[in-house]
């Protein structure tokens, strides 16, 4: 009975992660490893229960993912994408920890405030927001006007279509998640500690180093696993403020879906930039565990 | 009871009563105000060195405010405070001689037990194998030795407390300052600690400054005790002189049982009579100073007499009935009500067993005392 109440309490989630993630995975991989076919679907072979399951299975093979390895244009993507992905998560956190730590610093009144205004650009589409930026990026835009009006530069500058607007775009659009682990691990911070490090002979910035920095370290990784993980197969930011020479995986698997509707091997690159991901999701989750551990 | 039983300073350690003796810490009509209020209030006080010194009263009344003065994280609005004659005003937190053990121990969750306890000698620049030889001693001193390559959520509160303590040594400072240092153990391991402390104490040879609010603790540890309410200080004396000559009620109230009756003293021969309800006899007491008037008899309960016979050689006999025991093991509480219905506690100590007790609910009881028991108080 105990054994029966306990089953049925955990068997929705695992069926929500069955029916969410590894049903829909399990398809992507089974068409990366078909050919392309000009049919509707745009891939062979397709299940015919005629013909059963073995059939083909026996059709199946790795052809797309040795193509994959054959073009150097994808490892380069897949390079680029990580390179991309680190510099903006590093620039989010150098933006990100100082607006967590001054959240954590304010008075308590203000807090509820601040924290909603950290999540109120989610109240608009993202698509929306990312597209404001071309608008103040571009060369005849607010940025460039406002610079030139105070006499800082003569000439526009480039930034719209370059990887600079990507790192814009990415560490404008992920900052919250940056923030808000932070500002969670910060506010928990006991005073008296910063207290007793100067007690015991710290000024406040080296209180700060030593005391702070190390304790908010379980907020800081989180917020870089929560933008370095969607930053890496971003597609909408490098499609709207990148150039054409920004080369980002997400933008590979767009063309390959929809200019080439060659749906095998998009669902091979879509596989593989799923096994780079799971390397930094589980160092993720046992930063996860042991910051429970430390509790 | 004794300051040389009470706390394990030497008999004759009194710096206080010698006015040749310069003190290490002096408050001079010191003011802290937090907008509107007013958290102490035109405050002096000597502080000696050796002094093992308590700060208590209830909660909100400005002594750990004061603490934070002495440790630098607030500033007085009016006055000074000279640590050693000088001035500590313009002298930042962590250039001051002074440690803090905190309330919540503030230990560095991140650093192991040596590591916490090194925290304060790597910021001097000592060199390391000083370092290292002073983070062993301290360890020895607190009986951690097993713990230091622990972290502080590996071990025990009680353990963690001694951490804190070794960690507030660690550099020296001229004077420690304990924030309710106790407080976060339970009552067996507090009282042990208690001893541990003025041990420690002792051996260091630094001043305490202890701030709590549990008036056991500063009688136990204490040279001396500072009874504070709303930023003033009300009484500064030895734990016996706090107990047995308190200087008003409200510190008679504070520390301990009492029984407080309301009256009107006059003279007499023998020292003066107080009448304090009609159909009771007059208390005949020591008034000390020329009391007169409205007065206050404060009197402890163990040191009221309880007899079924009525005893002929007290100067002061009251009649009452017996309306409450309290049995506490060792003693216990008699509630006594006269014939006018004011209540008198007295203690008695349960030196029999408890089936041959004398009497019990509702019986006759004299209730008696010397003519030097009480103490006489004007407010």
């Amino acid at each position: 009975m105990n054994m029966l109440r306990r089953t049925a309490l955990i068997l929705p989630p695992y069926l929500w992660l069955l029916m969410l993630f590894l049903v829909p995975f399990l398809i992507v991989f089974k068409i990366s490893l078909s050919d392309i076919e000009l049919a509707i679907p745009p891939y062979t072979p397709t299940y015919d229960p005629e013909k059963g399951i073995w059939d083909l299975l026996s059709q199946l093979d790795f052809e797309n993912f040795i193509f994959l390895s054959e073009d150097s244009l994808y490892f380069k993507a897949y390079l680029s994408s990580l390179k991309i992905a680190i510099i903006s998560t590093f620039l989010t956190l150098l933006v990100g920890f100082p607006i967590a730590w001054a959240m954590a610093r304010a008075a308590d009144h203000w807090r509820p405030t601040l924290m909603m205004l950290v999540i109120l650009p989610f109240w608009t589409s993202f698509l929306i927001r990312v597209y404001a930026w071309k608008g103040i990026l571009s060369q005849e835009g607010y940025l460039n006007q406002m610079l030139m009006n105070i006499g800082l530069i003569s000439d526009p500058l480039v930034i719209l279509n370059t990887n600079i607007a990507v790192y814009i775009g990415i560490v404008y659009t992920y900052l919250p998640f940056m923030v808000l682990p932070i500002y969670a691990t910060l506010e928990k911070l006991d005073e008296s500690l910063n207290e007793a490090a100067v007690d015991l002979g710290c000024t406040r910035t080296s209180a700060f180093w030593l005391v702070t920095l190390p304790l908010s370290k379980p907020g800081v990784i989180a917020g870089c696993f929560l933008v370095f993980i969607p930053a890496l197969g971003e597609f909408v930011i490098p499609e709207l403020l990148g150039g054409s020479n920004t080369l980002m995986i997400g933008k590979v698997l767009y063309q390959e879906f929809f200019s080439n509707r060659d749906w095998p091997v998009a669902s091979a690159v879509a596989v593989i930039l799923l096994l780079i991901l799971i390397i930094p999701i589980i160092l993720f989750q046992k930063n996860q565990e042991k910051q429970e551990a430390g509790q | 009871m004794t300051s040389t039983d009470a706390a394990a300073v030497p008999a004759d350690f009194a710096p206080w009563e010698n006015a040749d003796e310069k003190p290490l810490i002096e408050f001079q009509n010191v003011t802290k105000r937090f907008g509107d209020f007013t958290a102490i209030d035109n405050l002096n006080l000597q502080i000696y060195e050796r002094e093992f010194f308590a700060l208590l009263g209830p909660s909100g009344c400005g002594k750990t405010t004061l603490m934070r003065m002495l440790a630098g994280f607030e500033t007085p609005t009016e006055g000074t405070i000279l640590l050693g004659g000088q001035d500590m005003a313009p002298i930042p937190p962590n250039k001051r001689a002074t440690n803090m053990m905190f309330q919540s121990y503030a230990l560095f969750p991140h650093l192991s037990v040596a590591d916490n306890i090194a925290f304060g000698l790597k910021r001097d620049g000592i060199p390391k194998a000083d370092i290292d030889a002073r983070v062993d001693e301290m360890i020895r001193l607190v009986q951690l030795g097993q713990f230091a390559k622990r972290k502080p959520h590996q071990i025990s509160g009680g353990q963690r407390q001694r951490v804190a303590l070794a960690r507030s040594l660690a550099k020296a400072p001229k004077l420690l300052l304990l924030d309710e240092p106790l407080g976060a153990l339970d009552k067996k391991l507090r009282q042990e600690t208690q001893f541990e402390l003025m041990d420690i104490q002792e051996k260091t040879g630094t001043t305490f400054v202890i701030v709590t609010h549990d008036q056991e603790e500063a009688m136990t540890v204490a040279s001396r005790v500072a009874v504070m309410d709303h930023g003033k200080l009300i009484q500064v004396d030895t734990p016996a002189g706090i107990y047995e000559n308190p200087n008003s009620t409200y510190v008679a109230d504070f520390i301990g049982d009492v029984n407080i009756l309301e009256g009107h003293a006059a003279k007499s021969d023998a020292g003066c009579q107080i009448t304090w309800a009609e159909g009771q006899p007059a208390i005949n007491s020591n008034c000390g100073t020329d009391l007169s008037g409205k007065v206050h008899f404060a009197i402890r309960p163990e040191k009221i007499t309880v007899s079924a016979d009525k005893p002929t050689d007290k100067p002061n006999v009251l009649q009452g009935k017996v309306h409450d025991i309290a049995y506490l093991g060792n003693i216990s509480t008699y509630h006594v009500r006269l014939s006018n219905g004011q209540i008198i506690k007295a203690q008695s100590a349960n030196n029999r067993r408890l089936s041959r007790r004398s009497f019990t609910w509702e019986d006759d009881v004299y209730l008696s005392f010397t003519d030097t028991a009480g103490v006489v108080l004007a407010e």
